[in-house]
């Protein structure tokens, strides 16, 4: 197995034990070979490419709790991201914008690309969309880095319902890039 | 929003995840749909009433193994196809043989039967509200495992509907069983096995869209 899969693995294992500095690095490392590996799929829309990124890093870390230890990284993350992919055509109706076939797996860490163009989606304007009991607890902990107890101060409510917002709001955000009310 | 800017907004206040997520969805799920179905079957059907000599009989196991092994092979297809990238490997081999188990075995029994006797032995009592009672049966542990799904990640949302479906059929079936006073293996190799197969292939239909994410 190639030296990004130990590596990654490594990142991950460590971030799903309550890493975080780990994890973000995991997901920046992450997200280059996914830029990568969906130009490289998606070369008749590179208009597409950013929002895919950030669809499947969103994916990622909503199911992050589906990745098990024995099992090889890539395997998991090429799954998620060709299932994306495919949904994300589905969406468009356009499979046959689809130039390579999709069953390449060893190949989803074989090259990196941290040149991001701009995303055409704003996940920022989606998020405002959200239910305050959603939006705020993500606003206070993800974006200006509380910790639960401070969020809960913040948003008067308990440290649960912070909780249990923000799990349930970045699952509603993936529901509003898959166009589900 | 700049990807940059998404990867520190997800890992900032990442918790560390519980363990075994899987393990605990799943026997939530298992449980408290085995309950209503259990249920739903003590209400509406009942026990049979002679279940203590039934089970005396070597056909009354029988007739429960099936849908037990059955079970047994359509959680290890679910639970891998709840992940992505798991394969399945050789369990739908270990799904098939308890099927062609069954079918022998009626192919046995018919044999040696009397061919004015064999209608009886295929259709029994019952067989026309059989495969009905048992998909029934199944919706309680059929809308728990859906919703064990929902919160996983399936990529072969067809397929995995459809090992959804058949893990509430077995379910069904064997709590069923408890109700059903058919002792005969070709009537359990028919109409069993389609009562099973109807939430099976109701799974496989909406899969695409209940497993969704």
């Amino acid at each position: 197995m190639s030296a990004s899969e130990d590596r990654l693995r490594d990142l991950l294992v460590r971030g799903l034990a309550g890493d975080t500095s780990t994890y973000h690095a995991f997901l920046k490392e992450l997200s280059a070979h996914l830029r990568a590996f969906l130009r490289g799929r998606l070369s008749r829309l590179p208009d597409e490419v950013e929002d895919l990124v950030q669809e499947t890093l969103l994916a990622v870390h909503n199911q992050r709790h589906t990745y098990d230890a024995g099992q090889p990284l890539t395997a998991w993350i090429h799954a998620i991201a060709r299932y994306k992919l495919i949904d994300l055509l589905r969406r468009r109706a356009g499979r046959d914008a689809l130039n390579d076939p999709l069953d390449d797996e060893l190949e989803v860490f074989a090259a990196s690309d941290i040149e991001a163009d701009d995303a055409r989606r704003d996940l920022a304007r989606l998020l405002e969309r959200l239910p305050d009991r959603q939006r705020l607890p993500i606003i206070h902990m993800k974006l200006h880095g509380m910790s639960v107890v401070e969020a809960a101060r913040a948003t008067g409510i308990s440290e649960a319902a912070v909780k249990v917002g923000v799990h349930r709001g970045l699952k509603a955000l993936a529901a509003m890039i898959r166009g589900e009310p | 929003m700049k990807t940059d800017e998404l990867i520190t907004m997800l890992a900032s206040g990442a918790e560390a995840v519980e363990p075994h997520p899987l393990r605990r969805r799943f026997a939530l799920a298992l449980g408290w749909g085995a309950f209503g179905t259990t249920l739903l079957m003590a209400i509406v059907l009942g026990v049979r009433p002679d279940i203590e000599e039934a089970a005396r009989l070597p056909m009354f196991w029988v007739k429960l193994a099936l849908p037990a092994v059955l079970l047994a092979g359509a959680l290890l297809a679910t639970v891998r196809l709840s992940r992505p990238g798991a394969r399945l490997g050789r369990v739908p081999a270990a799904i098939a043989a308890p099927v062609l188990a069954v079918w022998l075995l009626a192919a046995i029994v018919l044999l040696g039967a009397a061919p004015e006797e064999r209608p009886q032995l295929v259709f029994g009592y019952t067989w026309a509200y059989c495969p009905l009672l048992i998909a029934a049966l199944s919706v309680p542990l059929f809308g728990a495992l859906l919703w064990a799904m929902k919160g996983l990640a399936p990529t072969q949302l067809a397929l995995a509907g459809a090992a959804t479906g058949l893990l509430a059929g077995a379910g069904g079936a064997l709590i069923y069983s408890l109700h059903c006073v058919e002792m005969a293996a070709p009537f359990i190799g028919v109409w069993y096995l389609l009562g099973i197969s109807i939430p099976a292939a109701i799974g496989a239909a909406i899969g695409p869209s209940a497993l969704r994410w």
